[in-house]
């Protein structure tokens, strides 16, 4: 069995966050780690070659130099080995871009599956998965609540606001995964010790056949036009109760569409 | 640099430390508010501590007896270890006792002084934390002056029989093994450790009550009454104080950094609690009075930790001396008490409660203070290395 997981370093969310001049979000400036998303999906392979008794894990990221912290962050917790693409042209690629290039690593490794997290938690858009398995004719399964792999199939729980859904892939196939797939592990001493002995292969663009007018902010499809700080908060509502205070509650509810 | 700079910030500590370190003290920290922090009050104030569940998730991250090589142990720098122990401590200095009697007293002797069949037989499982380990040193009698202890073993044929008390035993009743120093003849020379699982006929522990001071912690007295071993229970590797005393050195490292945990976490809910308490119109963080006291606590606390981290590097270079680490705990865990004695006169009335931790480490420290080496102990060895004069032989 062998998975590849594919993670992201992000902004520490409880830390300064900033946008760059070009509306893109500061990546080098600030501290980052590993998505916490990202980490359901580093726990859920763990999960699968633990259940296997057998196999390897390649983790891939995409960013800036420091960007390997994540990498090393999800070797901690286990695993074999990590791909880090590291070009100064992919700076401002969009979900589009960033698929193409996700696509030209998975080319060049093995891998029966396939796990991402639900969304990163700085874009937050969940579509980098599904236009991977797109671009590489893979069927994915997304949102997974559970996972479980057997018989070369990989079977999925998706829960909705209606239903839940059971859904199973052929291998190979991609799955991302919810925060609902279980806690993920501390990484251990040990591994944190070993995981800067393990291999991490860096690829440039050109290592990859990228030209790098397809990625960076020039080969991006969608542009961000403008970036405005939410306002401070607003003092809330003060209700005197004058024995029409469960009244004015309700009323100012309803106003909200509460209730 | 954002508006509040916490007292590390202040002092850039994290520059003093390596990648691997910082990631293992991140880790220790994130167990600390998932695991410890939510609980701890309650453990404190019933007494009660689910140990051997927390030695079990504690030997999962391999915090037990992490600074020892082999034998399912991490063998992380010293300095790593000094880390975890301060954000241990930080959630509770009963955490990070039972972390400190594990592996840097019971493991630590066995790793030490121990033949290969005690390391194979119980370092592997006290590292993941299903087996406990306790150390018995300290008498009813006899702290300061362990010279003087009368716990004995003799000969019996090929077997030992041990008979005695020890008293102030951390982790003794829940343990599985004891390693129990006794007299093997009339003088110290003579004292010898030895290797005892806790189910050998004539070995109990009762639990030590009304602690008003680490009692998220198992405290007991051991008692042994006629405790028959084999010839292979003794630490072949050294025989007289020197023995005990150099575990007790290794504990004590770690609590140079662990009163620092306890210190951290009671100046940041003092200076958490100074922002946001109002009086007067306007919070008391704004009043001179209350900068001083925290400005005073952070040179306390960051001083400490450079002596800490000092202490480490040259632990890690192999070149600390016991009387350096004497500075430590003279030094930091004075500092800390103080440090929790003010963070508590900030939070007022709300001080005194167990809804914020800074009253619940005030009173652990006063346990810490006494114990791995009193405070008076201490400065007598500092003295001693001073003057070249013994104040207490």
């Amino acid at each position: 069995m062998k998975i590849v997981v594919l993670v992201k370093f992000v902004p520490d969310a409880t830390a300064a966050r900033a946008f760059g001049a070009d509306h893109t979000t500061d990546r080098v400036g600030v501290d980052g780690l590993l998505s916490e998303l990202d980490e359901y999906a580093v726990e859920q392979a763990l999960q699968v070659i633990e259940a296997a008794g057998e196999g390897e894990i390649t983790y891939v990221t995409m960013g800036p130099e420091n960007a390997g912290a994540a990498l090393r962050k999800a070797l901690s917790m286990g695993g074999d080995q990590a791909v880090h693409v590291l070009d100064d042209a992919l700076h401002g690629t969009d979900a589009l871009g960033t698929s193409l290039v996700l696509a030209k690593v998975l080319e060049k490794l093995e891998y029966d599956l396939v796990v991402a997290g639900m969304a990163s938690t700085d874009g937050g858009m969940s579509v980098v998965p599904v236009m991977l398995a797109e671009r590489l004719g893979l069927p994915a399964a997304t949102f997974a609540s559970t996972l479980s792999v057997a018989d070369g199939k990989a079977t999925i729980r998706r829960d909705g606001d209606l239903a839940s859904e059971t859904v199973e892939v052929t291998l190979p196939a991609l799955v991302s995964v919810t925060d609902q797939t279980g806690e993920a592990r501390y990484p251990s001493f040990k591994g944190i010790m070993a995981a800067k002995k393990k291999p991490v292969t860096t690829y440039t663009l050109a290592d990859l056949g990228v030209a790098p007018d397809q990625v960076g902010l020039g080969g991006a499809a969608t542009e961000v036009v403008e970036v405005t700080a939410r306002p401070p908060r607003q003092a809330g509502v003060k209700v005197n109760d004058e024995g029409d205070g469960g009244v004015k509650l309700a009323e100012f509810l309803a106003s909200q569409k509460f209730i | 640099m954002p508006a509040r700079q916490t007292p590390f910030e202040l002092y850039a500590i994290d520059s003093l430390l390596s990648e691997e370190e910082r990631e293992i003290r991140g880790t220790v920290a994130r167990f600390v508010s998932d695991r410890i922090r939510p609980q701890i009050a309650d453990w404190f104030e019933s007494g009660e501590l689910p140990a051997r569940e927390l030695a079990r998730e504690l030997g999962s991250l391999g915090v037990l007896g992490m600074h020892l090589e082999g034998y399912g142990c991490a063998g992380t720098s010293a300095t790593a270890y000094g880390l975890a122990c301060l954000e241990l401590e930080a959630g509770d200095s009963g955490i990070r006792s039972l972390v400190s009697v594990q592996g840097s007293l019971a493991m630590f002797a066995m790793h030490r002084f121990g033949s290969e069949e005690h390391k194979q037989q119980w370092l592997p499982r006290m590292a993941k934390g299903e087996a406990v380990g306790c150390f018995g040193l300290t008498e009813p009698d006899f702290g300061s002056n362990p010279a003087g202890m009368r716990t004995t073993a003799r000969r019996d044929g090929a077997d030992w029989v041990l008979d005695g008390t020890k008293m102030w035993i951390t982790n003794g009743s829940i343990a599985d093994v004891a390693v129990v120093w006794a007299r093997t003849g009339e003088d110290a020379k003579s004292i010898k450790g030895f290797v005892v699982p806790t189910d050998s006929p004539g070995f109990t522990a009762r639990d030590v009550k009304k602690k008003l001071s680490l009692r998220a912690s198992v405290t007991s007295e051991l008692v042994l009454e006629g405790v028959r071993l084999p010839n292979s229970a003794v630490l072949p590797e050294v025989s007289g104080l020197r023995g005990p005393l150099s575990c007790l050195n290794e504990a004590r490292f770690g609590i140079v950094f662990g009163a620092l945990g306890a210190a951290r976490d009671s100046l940041q809910t003092a200076i958490d609690y100074a922002v946001s308490r109002e009086q007067f119109d306007r919070p008391i963080a704004g009043f001179q009075l209350t900068q001083r006291k925290l400005a005073e606590m952070a040179v306390a606390l960051g001083n400490g930790t450079l002596l800490a981290l000092h202490l480490g590097r040259m632990k890690d270079a192999g070149t600390l001396r016991p009387e350096q680490v004497s500075i430590g705990k003279f030094n930091n865990v004075t500092g800390a008490l103080e440090i929790t004695r003010t963070a508590r006169s900030i939070l007022g009335g709300n001080g005194i409660t167990l809804e914020y931790p800074v009253i619940r480490h005030m009173n652990n420290l006063e346990s810490v203070f006494t114990y791995e080496g009193t405070h008076e102990i201490h400065t007598l060895a500092l003295g001693q290395a001073l003057t070249g004069v013994p104040a207490y032989r």
